[in-house]
């Protein structure tokens, strides 16, 4: 059986023809096996593999709509969106990056500060997207660079969009500055379902109207449907949805009236806030010293943060909603009116001040700021003059209860609703906000010098002009707003923002009159402020005031030579024109600016100058006198009372 | 009469008789029914060529000038009488073993496997060589026994076999290795191959798996794991698997149409106009138009092994029939490795896929299957 097999060659070839036969079959098996297999893959599984390819290929590129332009009452711009040029590397397609740029900055300059920025960002990117390198690059260096284009693939010259302040520091506390969004903006986005929004930006409003109007700014994203090849690279654009861009706004601000007031403050430190007291609207408000928000478009390099930061200048604190200052004798007119109107005073009441003022059964003195008094005083003069001991007295009598249920509605102690964001709310004090925040009861000696806007009261510089306003406008309180219209991007169409009345304040109109005269003949020689409104083509309704600094700043570093600087009374003035139609209300803070009517006062009526009659003051007299005649410095040095306690006086801020 | 007498008279007519004579010389040994469907077969090559190099006019040219020199050989193939095949066989066997110890010895490596021998003049991968060597050394041997076949015989064929797969197996280079056995196998089966000894062969082989697991290269064990699940390793070595898949899956029942594959063109597809030139066809022809390939696939088979059956000789038989099956199992393999049936071992589509040398020897394989079909009066048996 195992010895040799002989067959015929018939035999052999029968069996050959039967094997072959069946090595057909098995081929034809494994044929059919595979038309299942391509069965399978292109009939059953079709949907999915579809889906694969498409997920493949196509992608959902966003496309960031055009921010909204910013433009002020006149329909001067104050932040638009600029094209510029900028360098841009997708780092996988360059490979070798750093010597790519090295190639790079033989053509263009590349500041090391440009490097630092690139590598922050290309972090933060992925690996195909495009990086931004060098902004804003000449036209000779796009144009050496597109000759050179062919040795550099991967680098890219793109025309992008970017936001420009043309007004720079002057407007930079109300305008604001859009910023790179950050992981906690991100976060922000995410919460409120957003982000889907935000996919194709970069950057998001930060600060001012840029960060309050963000939702109507920013626009919606766009789509592009996008053909990409393996390696991530779009080959052609298969559908889009156009972005729409965001709504253009219009404040109620004057650019030119903006651009005075920070000016005359000169190299003051301070805030001004001026209102429409038809509308409420803001037509200045300015924050010294400024800072450039351009700056913070893409990120501040480290000493420029510094700077910003500095404990004794902070440039980026908003003073005119952040700042809160005692309101001093700013306060009196309103104090004056609630006497009137609660009864306690007629106009013709008066007193003898011998320049001071005790409680009964008391030997303390509350002193006014003139040693030797004013002699005769009545409610007029006691505006007019600043009479300290004349509001000690009524305050007395008033109560603080009363006075915190009058000055409420003026909107002291709480948030105006101004539509920018971080406004504080001042402090009004009561006897039971004094129970909660120190568990003490209120001292009578509290009162007292609560009547000339000292101790516990605080006050923003925007309060005091909201309170301005009320009275300008014989008690009807307006929203403070920057807004005054806004373009649909799509329709064109104009919408107007309307005044919100926030409280009506009802003021007996005799009242209003007396308490307005002498707060115009605050200006006139013999008042206060005459010095300032000296030779006013209207009506200049005024009021100064002082608030004093006592203690050094919190986080302030001990300077020699600028302790006693810092430690000088910020001056105020609150003002309004003309008194018998207002159309302007102003509330001026110059901190460490001495008396309300040395540094305060002329800025307001540089302002309002401006506003009423377009004038400019001449580059002389722009910058603010540095002291003021003798006479007309006002000083309240009130000494804390008996029991008070310690601190009490203490209103640094 | 006087007709007939003008063409002797006209040096024209006789310059196209002399063609005509020549041409009928040519293709005397010429299967015009294998030919047609190798043309056709071509035909689609071109066209899926032409996709995958996205209309690159450089290479669809070469790929064409590689189509002339293939059907060249193809002819001169076709024309050589087995007797001198016969001849040539142990020789070629010799000269390709020797070849082959040389370069295990010797051999330069590229990529990790010592396939090539540097010759000096020219660098030569002697396993190529041994695609043809091989079949033709079985089906010489086993003609030269048909009288009266030994179990002993069988046991010397597959040394024969053996001997340079396991060469081959060494370099390492699997797929080649594999695809010569089988193509050897082939020759030892339809040469009478007792069916038990089949069958103890069958039972060893599954036997003897897990230890041949143990001696395959990591490269390769990960070949098959990834077939058996591409999304371990998607970027890696299950990319290629996967996006082939999806691409064939993708073509559906028509296909995106000519040019229009979308993992094709935006390069998708890995390695698309040589081993994956498959996935170009199932993406842009769908399922009819891998249905007609396998067709086509299976009608040049039927076409060639009916021709092997014509053959006069044992010798013509098995080594036509050989060389037609392992055509098949290219086929086959490249495939199912690109619809993800089988492991990714680098196969190309037989007469389809670009290449020169892979192209030149599949044709010159059906010259030979042609010859041995054709030359019946000049062997003697």
């Amino acid at each position: 059986m195992k010895g040799l097999r002989y067959i015929t060659p018939e035999e052999a070839f029968r069996q050959y023809r039967r094997r072959l036969e069946a090595a057909g079959y098995i081929a034809l098996a494994l044929l059919v096996l595979l038309a299942v297999r391509f069965f399978w893959l292109q009939v059953v599984q079709y949907e999915r593999y579809h889906a694969m390819a498409e997920e493949n290929r196509i992608a959902l590129v966003p496309v960031a709509p055009p921010r909204g332009t910013i433009y002020d009452r006149n329909g001067v711009v104050l932040a638009q969106n600029e094209t510029a040029f900028t360098l841009e590397l997708i780092p996988d397609a360059v490979g070798d990056v750093d010597r790519v740029i090295g190639q790079l900055a033989q053509l263009v300059q590349i500041t090391p500060a440009d490097i630092k920025r690139f590598r922050r960002l290309r972090a933060e990117a992925k690996g195909f997207e495009s990086v931004i390198l060098r902004a804003r690059l000449t036209e000779e260096e796009v144009a050496r660079l597109a000759v050179n284009r062919y040795r550099f693939p991967g680098v890219q010259v793109r025309a992008r969009q970017f936001r420009q302040y043309p007004y720079g520091e002057v407007t930079a506390h109300v305008v604001g500055y859009i910023g790179r969004i950050s992981a906690k903006d991100k976060e922000q986005l995410a919460a409120e379902g957003r982000a889907a929004n935000y996919r194709g930006s970069e950057h998001i409003g930060k600060a001012g109207v840029e960060g309050a109007y963000e939702r109507w700014l920013h626009g919606r994203t766009g789509f592009e449907k996008v053909e990409t090849d393996s390696a991530g690279r779009a080959v052609r654009v298969l559908a889009r949805h156009p972005p729409v861009a965001g709504y253009n706004l219009q404040l109620h601000l004057d650019a030119g009236l903006q651009q005075l007031a920070a000016e005359v403050f000169g190299e003051h430190r301070g805030a001004l806030v001026a209102l429409d007291p038809t509308t409420g609207g803001v037509l200045a408000l300015v924050s010294r010293p400024g800072f450039d928000p351009n700056v913070f478009i893409d990120g501040v390099d480290q000493s420029t943060w510094a700077e910003l930061n500095h404990p004794m200048t902070r440039p980026l604190i908003n003073r005119a909603l952040r700042g809160v200052y005692p309101p001093g004798s700013t306060i009196k007119p309103f104090m004056a009116l609630a006497g009137l109107e609660l009864g306690l005073r007629t106009p013709d009441d008066s007193i003898i001040d011998p320049g001071y003022f005790s409680l009964p059964g008391s030997t303390h003195r509350y002193r006014d700021w003139k040693k030797d008094g004013h002699g005769v005083v009545d409610l007029k003069k006691s505006i007019v003059v600043s009479c300290d001991t004349y509001y000690y007295r009524l305050a007395h009598q008033m109560g603080i209860e009363a006075m915190h249920r009058f000055l409420a509605p003026f909107g002291f102690g709480r948030r105006s609703g101004i539509d920018l964001e971080g406004e504080l709310a001042g402090l009004l004090p009561s006897p039971e906000w004094k129970r909660r925040r120190f568990n003490q009861p209120w001292w009578p000696g509290e009162t007292v010098i609560a009547g000339i806007g000292q101790g516990y009261m605080l006050a923003t510089p925007l309060q005091l002009a909201v309170a301005t306003m009320a009275l300008a406008n014989d008690g009807v309180v307006y929203r403070p707003q920057l807004i005054r219209a806004w373009q649909d991007p799509v329709s064109g169409r104009l919408q107007q923002a309307a005044p919100q009345v926030i409280a009506r304040i009802p003021l007996k109109p005799q009242h209003l009159a007396v308490v307005k005269q002498a707060m115009v003949e605050v200006t006139l020689p013999g008042g206060t402020a005459a010095a300032a409104g000296a030779g006013a083509a209207y009506a200049f309704a005024g009021k100064t005031g002082t608030a004093q600094v006592i203690g050094i700043k919190q986080g302030a570093r001990y300077d020699e030579r600028r302790i006693a600087a810092h430690h000088r009374d910020h001056a105020l003035f609150i003002a309004f024109a003309p008194a018998q139609a207002p159309r302007i209300a102003v509330a001026v803070m110059v901190e460490n600016g001495g008396s309300g009517s040395a540094t305060a006062a002329p800025i307001a009526r540089k302002v309002i100058d401006y506003w009423l009659l377009g004038k400019r003051p001449d580059a002389a007299a722009a910058a603010v006198p540095a002291a003021a005649p003798e006479e007309e410095r006002e000083d309240a040095h009130p000494v804390p009372a008996e029991g008070e306690p310690p601190g009490a006086g203490n209103h640094g801020h | 009469m006087l007709i007939r007498c003008r063409p002797r008279a006209n040096p024209q007519g006789q310059a196209t008789m002399a063609i005509e004579r020549l041409l009928r010389r040519l293709t005397a040994h010429l299967d015009p029914v294998l030919l047609a469907l190798l043309g056709l077969l071509l035909l689609v090559s071109v066209i899926a060529v032409a996709s995958a190099s996205s209309g690159n006019p450089d290479k669809l040219t070469a790929h064409l000038v590689n189509i002339a020199a293939a059907l060249t050989a193809l002819l001169i193939a076709s024309h050589i009488p087995p007797q001198r095949l016969m001849q040539f066989a142990p020789i070629a066997y010799a000269v390709g073993l020797a070849l082959l110890v040389a370069v295990a010895l010797f051999g330069e490596v590229v990529n990790g496997a010592r396939r090539w021998l540097d010759l000096g003049v020219t660098r030569i991968q002697p396993s190529e060589l041994m695609r043809l060597a091989v079949p033709l050394m079985l089906a010489w041997y086993l003609h030269q026994r048909q009288e009266g076949l030994r179990p002993l015989d069988f046991a010397l064929a597959f040394t024969l076999l053996v001997l340079p797969v396991g060469l081959i197996y060494r370099q390492p280079d699997l797929g080649t290795a594999l695809l010569i056995g089988a193509s050897g196998f082939f020759v030892i089966y339809l040469g009478g191959l007792s069916l038990k000894l089949l069958g103890a062969l069958a039972v060893l082989g599954v036997a003897a798996a897990p230890l041949a697991w143990h001696l395959l290269h990591d490269y390769q064990r990960q070949r098959v794991l990834t077939l058996l699940d591409p999304m371990s390793d998607p970027l890696g070595a299950g990319y290629h698997i996967i996006q082939s898949t999806i691409a064939i899956g993708s073509g559906g029942l028509t296909g995106k149409g000519w040019m229009e594959g979308t993992q094709t063109h935006l390069d998708f597809l890995p390695e698309r106009s040589t081993d994956f030139i498959f996935a170009v066809l199932a993406e842009e022809f769908g399922l009819v138009g891998n249905l007609l390939l396998l067709a086509l696939y299976a009608a040049i088979v039927y076409r060639g092994l009916t021709l092997a059956a014509r053959a006069p000789t044992q010798f013509g038989r098995l080594l036509a029939a050989a060389l037609v099956l392992t055509f098949f199992v290219y086929a086959f393999v490249n495939m199912g490795m690109v619809s993800g049936i089988l492991p990714v071992v680098g196969v190309p589509l037989p007469l389809v896929s670009y290449g020169g040398t892979s192209m030149v020897t599949v044709l010159f394989g059906f010259g030979i299957v042609m010859s041995v079909a054709t030359h019946k009066k000049l062997v003697k048996t």
